[in-house]
């Protein structure tokens, strides 16, 4: 009898074990089997600068609702989670592992500007999920071997690819027109002042007459710029470079133009071109130079207009330069859930986006790169242009040949150690 | 540093007023926000961290009247009116509750009041950034004057900021109503007692503090952006004008603005990588030396 019992409660034991490890199992087999694939995206969806994180989630949520609408990825879906992060680092990197951990993500597009970005990428070195950045331009992030992430890449303009570019423009118009004397104006925090020395680096490269006779760094969100402009004013500089970008862009815009900075003053902006800045200032003066952020013109291709308007009828506004490269990231994760056959282990999609090309409406020739060597985006818009007062707001796009941003990208890799 | 460039601005009459310019054109904003901070720590003896806020929302009335009527003397009676009313709402449905409580409830109170009035701004206009735009009769070329340029808009606006705080000191110190409000801030009681509502006149008072801070954001929409949280940045450095003014004065605030102003106008010259540290090295000073401000009541 007893031994019968012993058998007895060993078999229920057993039987009871087996069901708890099915039960237990469940979940994942589940996982497994799942439709969905969910997405995690950390972003900043609230603060002075949500219009990064909402347009960035606009696009995502507009590319993967046409492909889901075409049938998804082998009859499975694409759905993003996002998480706001208020724009702090930890923060991100608190809500990237809960996105991966507790929300089921198996793969992150990383909306985060730089500060948070850096964090999200030290997450993914831990939780090796694929990961793509989309909003990040500090160059270093891909750039610097020390950083390297192997499941990490960035869907976006890089810092060094933009210098590069308008170095390029703004020396052949200071040579045409004779501009010697220049001022900076650049928000007084990291990526203000890099950009702005990477600017002046390479526009001093190529016409070494420029001189760069004051800077000023109004800080980061500044209300007011009544005392930069009126210096302005004292140098009497004949070009100017700001790095300033977003609200603060167009309140300094707005402020110069009731003091007439511009007709005197050639302004060169890396941040102007960017849609809601352009539609947001009441008297944008003509003539002023940008760098291509997005428009919907520009690369004058059917698929461009086809996103624009496609966006706008989502978002409500026309595409950010956020926009565009999130929109792309999605088409490029899309791209290596079909190669990979809808595996999503980080390892399998990474192999498949290293040195991956789309064709896209949003590049300058063909196609769009993820290049293998630094895991980055390489073929999209560099071009500079100027403004008109009416939309499109920016025309006479000069594109600057990709060719030469990339023999001067090696040059600055290697004088800063990255190659 | 550049000492000899700063000297020859103040030497040169076009620089120098265009730099003195600069000083009132940020002074006097600030004035109008530190005013109301002022006017109501110096009778209700709360200090206002949602100050900012009513900032906020007379720049957003005042964009919503703009839109909808191309008004701008419209736009700037919408920013006053409406940030003068809701400052009466929180006043009487949240503030009165925490007088006299500790003052991290009123803190929690206050920062409640931002973190909610800010999540409505985005329901309601949006997360993106926003400008009023210049009205038709401001958009001429700035006023040449010894040399130095000055733009009508903001001629317009420091004289407006002037005229307020000329009436405001007057209406405190020259009428009844005025004698009324000085009397509640040094004895609530006999005011009561004398059957003077004092609820309402804390209300109304609080409610002029908040049309002070509306009427700041309205004047400022046509030239600065809008965006929810942007109450923020100002409430930092009316801060500093109220403390280095005196906290209850109105003339220190005046005197403070001014100050403020004409130190980031000139140290922008002369010391374009200390501009803000200056502002905290001024208030350190006048804390050091005269802890009650500039023109604030000496403590025994």
């Amino acid at each position: 009898m007893s031994n019968g019992a012993n058998v007895t409660g060993r078999r229920v034991l057993l039987g009871g074990a087996a069901a708890g490890a099915a039960m237990l199992a469940m979940p994942r087999i589940a996982g497994a089997q799942a439709k969905v694939i969910r997405v995690g995206m950390p972003t900043i969806l609230s603060g002075r600068v949500a219009i990064l994180g909402t347009s960035s989630r606009a696009a995502v949520q507009y590319a993967f609702g046409r492909i889901n609408e075409a049938g998804g990825l082998g009859g499975r879906t694409l759905q993003l989670v996002e998480r706001d992060s208020k724009g702090r680092p930890d923060e991100a990197a608190k809500v990237t592992r809960d996105l991966i951990n507790n929300d089921g993500c198996e793969i992150i597009i990383d909306g985060e500007a730089s500060s948070g970005g850096f964090a999200v990428h030290e997450v993914v070195r831990d939780l090796p999920v694929l990961c793509i950045h989309t909003n990040s331009e500090t160059s270093s992030l891909t750039a610097d071997p020390k950083l390297h992430v192997k499941t990490a890449f960035r869907c976006a303009r890089q810092g060094i690819h933009d210098a590069v570019a308008g170095g390029v423009y703004a020396s052949g118009i200071s040579k045409q027109r004779g501009l010697k004397r220049w001022m900076t104006c650049s928000p007084d925090y990291a990526y203000g002042r890099d950009n702005t020395a990477e600017f002046l680096e390479f526009a001093k490269m190529y016409d070494p007459a420029i001189e760069v006779v004051d800077q000023v760094w109004p800080r980061l969100f500044a209300p007011d710029y009544t005392e930069n402009i009126t210096k302005a004013l004292q140098v009497k500089p004949q070009a100017m470079y700001s790095a300033l970008w977003g609200g603060d862009l167009v309140s300094f815009i707005e402020q110069s133009n009731l003091y007439r900075l511009f007709p005197n003053v050639a302004l060169f902006s890396s941040s102007l071109g960017d849609p809601p800045v352009l539609t947001a200032i009441k008297q944008l003066p003509a003539g002023l130079h940008t760098a291509y952020r997005y428009n919907r013109n520009y690369p004058e291709k059917p698929a461009n207009t086809a996103f624009a308007d496609g966006f706008t009828a989502l978002a409500k506004h026309e595409p950010t330069n956020w926009a565009w490269q999130n929109y792309v990231a999605a088409q490029f994760i899309a791209e290596a859930l079909k190669r990979t056959n809808g595996r999503t282990e980080g390892a399998a999609l990474a192999a498949e986006l290293k040195g991956m090309q789309i064709s896209s409406g949003l590049a300058v020739e063909e196609k769009l790169t993820l290049r293998d060597t630094d895991h980055t985006l390489i073929g999209y818009p560099t071009a500079w242009g100027r403004t008109v007062p009416k939309a499109p707001f920016v025309e006479d796009f000069a594109p600057i040949p990709w060719s030469q941003i990339l023999e001067m990208e090696t040059q600055w890799k290697k004088q800063k150690g990255y190659a | 540093m550049n000492l000899d460039v700063l000297a020859g601005c103040v030497a040169t009459a076009s620089c120098f007023v265009t730099q003195v310019s600069t000083g009132l054109i940020v002074g006097m904003l600030l004035f109008l926000v530190a005013s109301g901070l002022s006017l109501i720590f110096g009778v209700l003896g709360v200090v206002n961290f949602a100050h900012g806020v009513f900032y906020m929302l007379g720049a957003y009335f005042a964009f919503a009247a703009y839109e909808a009527t191309g008004s701008f003397v419209l736009a700037l009676l919408a920013g006053a009116a409406g940030a003068g009313l809701v400052g009466i709402v929180f006043e009487r449905f949240f503030m009165s509750r925490v007088y006299g409580k500790d003052l991290l409830m009123q803190l929690l109170v206050c920062y409640a009041a931002i973190l909610i009035c800010d999540d409505l701004v985005k329901i309601v206009f949006g997360a993106d950034y926003k400008l009023m735009g210049m009205p038709e009769a401001f958009a001429t070329a700035p006023v040449e004057v010894l040399g130095g340029f000055i733009p009508g808009y903001y001629i317009f606006m420091v004289g407006m900021a002037l005229g307020i705080g000329a009436v405001l000191w007057l209406g405190i110190n020259r009428t009844r109503l005025g004698k009324i409000i000085r009397a509640l801030a040094i004895n609530p009681q006999m005011v009561g007692a004398l059957g003077i509502n004092t609820r309402l006149l804390y209300a109304g008072v609080f409610g002029m503090g908040c049309v002070l801070a509306g009427t700041a954001g309205a004047l400022a929409a046509p030239v600065r952006t809008l965006t929810p949280g942007m109450g923020l940045s100002v409430l930092i450095e009316s801060f500093i004008v109220t403390v280095i003014g005196g906290m209850g004065s109105i003339p220190g605030a005046l005197v403070a603005a001014i100050l403020i102003g004409l130190t980031r106008a000139f140290g922008a010259i002369g010391f374009p990588l200390f501009t803000d540290g200056l502002m905290f090295a001024l208030m350190g000073l006048v804390l050091i030396l005269r802890p009650s401000g500039l023109l604030g009541a000496r403590t025994a």
